[in-house]
């Protein structure tokens, strides 16, 4: 019986010829990742560990990117407590305002993230590197203060759905809206404890942004990875941002898979999730029919505030004008992100069409600050989550859309897409 | 270890970790602090009316969404003795443990057990007994070692203790 593209990165990181789905292994990690929210209590809890030190000071980052620039006073507490323990350790990927992304546009870009490798984050959407064909997953701050102290973790081995992606995308299509549509057949918890595990010719026609897209969001159909095979395109993105030597491992032929979702990419349409869950989406057609009025759009976060995300959203605005009265925050992920958009124009057409551009930072996705909804208010946006009060209010509604329909939505003052503007 | 008993408190399918503690609140880690805040943007009464010992009773996917350890945290310093849910999500079922808040998966347990009944669970034998109604549920028994993890209070003490 053969093993998963997930199986077979465990199974060489357990020291085993082979695993299966259910089994417990200890795999050696590769990267272990904190933000400014979770690093403080693993901090706390590997201060009462009886360990000197940490595993290996060059496999931990530290990105400081919830509430940074720190947004008050226990905010800046908590970035201290995680620069203090950073420079204590010696820790080399500790990222300062001013260095620092959305950590997880950040590290694939810092080169921190190769094929093959095992990495565990104590933020939920850490399953974004399986873009880059590496088995990486969300974990707690306890279990962030165990990697960081023994470079090891124990898992439960997961099954795995596959989801065979055919044919060239239609118009308008991008990575949001295929794993919108997948969690609106799936539902939130439909890959609960597996992984998703991604093939099919339509992949070829798929950005590595459109990647770290789809892989972002496995969690939100409860997955514990998402995985994309290892292409030539994959292969340079790794190759032009680390200096680290990807390992690539593929399904075996006869792998087995707990069920084969099979998706025709030409057939989609762009896709919105209502609130207050993931799962509820509708097609951009159906939704227009809802007359949806709106306040704020955002376009950003670890989801969508990469390059191409930006481009798109751009292209839509360019020489444009938001709609009276809307909000449109833009956030780049990333420091370089928010410099090639400077020097490509981008930011200069978001500013011209009424738009605002944030330094990066989580902010409103998880309702921080830098966007907070007010009662009754509502939001169209290409974050992640479209919980009871995660932007703000608990009145306050989210729909969760691609950069496209999202900035479509800002012209209209309400939600629809790109075609209609 | 020890049996849970306690007055059931009751929660729908998919209660995500930004409701059982909203982010706004996670410029602190303080266990006492966020307790204050638990489960407010769904049930703003929870805080006002959970007792030491309570038992929390869910549907599908409790704990989804975010990775905080807070959230486990939050209702544990709420003095809950035990959540009982039709399924967890991974990372949440994983942050209890790690931090020693009982939970077990019972769907039957989860769809009968209604809120105000007393409940009490023996993680031994995972048999969950709801006294008001005299009726019985086989949930998933604790392997020995994760029952240790929870006597012990966590994964970093029982790490310490060498058991």
């Amino acid at each position: 019986m053969g093993m998963t593209m997930t199986q077979k990165i465990l199974a060489a990181h357990a020291g085993l010829e082979y695993v299966e789905a259910g089994q417990l292994i200890e795999a050696d990690l590769d990267l272990v990742l904190g933000n400014d929210i979770t690093s403080p209590v693993a901090i706390h809890e590997i201060e009462k560990m009886k360990v000197e030190g940490v595993f290996d000071k060059d496999k931990i980052a530290l990105v400081p990117d919830h509430f940074v620039p720190n947004k008050d006073i226990k905010s800046a507490e908590h970035c201290k407590c995680v620069r203090e323990f950073a420079k204590k350790n010696d820790i080399t990927n500790y990222f300062e305002v001013g260095q620092m992304g959305i950590e997880h546009a950040l590290l694939p870009e810092k080169g921190l993230t190769v094929a093959g490798d095992v990495i565990i984050g104590a933020d939920s959407h850490t399953c974004t590197y399986g873009a880059v064909g590496a088995f990486s997953t969300g974990v707690g701050s306890t279990d962030m203060a165990a990697g960081m102290a023994t470079g090891k973790a124990w898992f439960k081995v997961p099954g795995a759905i596959k989801f065979v992606l055919k044919n060239k995308p239609a118009k308008w299509i991008s990575g949001k809206d295929i794993i919108l549509h997948i969690i609106g057949m799936i539902g939130v918890d439909g890959a609960l404890y597996k992984s998703m595990e991604f093939t099919g010719d339509g992949i070829s026609y798929l950005t590595m942004d459109d990647r770290f897209t789809i892989a972002n969001m496995a969690i939100e159909a409860g997955g514990k990875n998402g995985i994309f095979p290892v292409d030539d395109l994959c292969l340079s993105y790794i190759k032009e941002h680390s200096d680290r030597e990807p390992v690539v491992y593929s399904a075996d032929e006869d792998a087995v898979y707990d069920q084969t979702i099979e998706i025709d990419l030409s057939t989609l349409k762009p896709t919105v999730a209502y609130p207050h869950l993931p799962e509820n989406t509708k097609t951009i057609d159906e939704a227009v029919k809802d007359d949806i009025v709106i306040d704020q759009v955002v376009i950003g976060s670890c989801t969508n505030g990469r390059m191409d995300d930006l481009r798109i959203a751009a292209k839509i605005l360019k020489g444009k004008q938001v709609a009276k009265g809307i909000r449109l925050i833009v956030i780049p992920g990333t420091q370089k992100i928010y410099l090639d958009a400077i020097k490509e124009g981008l930011v200069q057409t978001f500013v011209e069409c009424g738009g605002v551009v944030s330094t990066p930072t989580c902010g409103p996705c998880l309702g921080g600050y830098m966007g907070i909804l007010a009662e009754n208010e509502k939001c169209v946006s290409t974050t992640n989550r479209n919980f009871v009060g995660r932007m703000g209010h608990i009145t306050s509604e989210i729909y969760l859309a691609s950069p496209a329909v999202a900035a479509a939505s800002a012209i209209a003052g309400k939600l629809t897409g790109p075609e209609n503007i | 270890m020890k049996n849970a008993k306690g007055t059931v408190i009751k929660y729908k399918d998919n209660v995500d970790t930004d409701v059982i503690i909203p982010a706004r609140y996670l410029n602190s880690s303080d266990p006492k602090e966020l307790a204050a805040h638990c489960m407010e943007d769904i049930d703003k009464d929870f805080v006002n009316n959970v007792k030491p010992g309570d038992i929390i009773v869910a549907g599908k996917n409790f704990g989804c969404g975010s990775s905080r350890e807070h959230a486990p945290i939050a209702i544990k310093a709420c003095g809950v003795s035990c959540v009982i849910a039709e399924t967890f999500a991974r990372i949440f079922y994983r942050n209890s443990i790690n931090i020693g808040l009982p939970i077990i998966e019972c769907p039957e347990a989860a769809k009968a057990i209604e809120a105000g009944d007393e409940v009490e669970i023996d993680f031994d034998s995972g048999i969950i007994k709801d006294l008001t109604k005299n009726t019985e549920y086989k949930g998933q028994p604790f392997p020995a070692f994760m029952q240790k993890i929870i006597d012990c209070e966590g994964l970093v003490n029982y790490i310490n203790s060498g058991k």
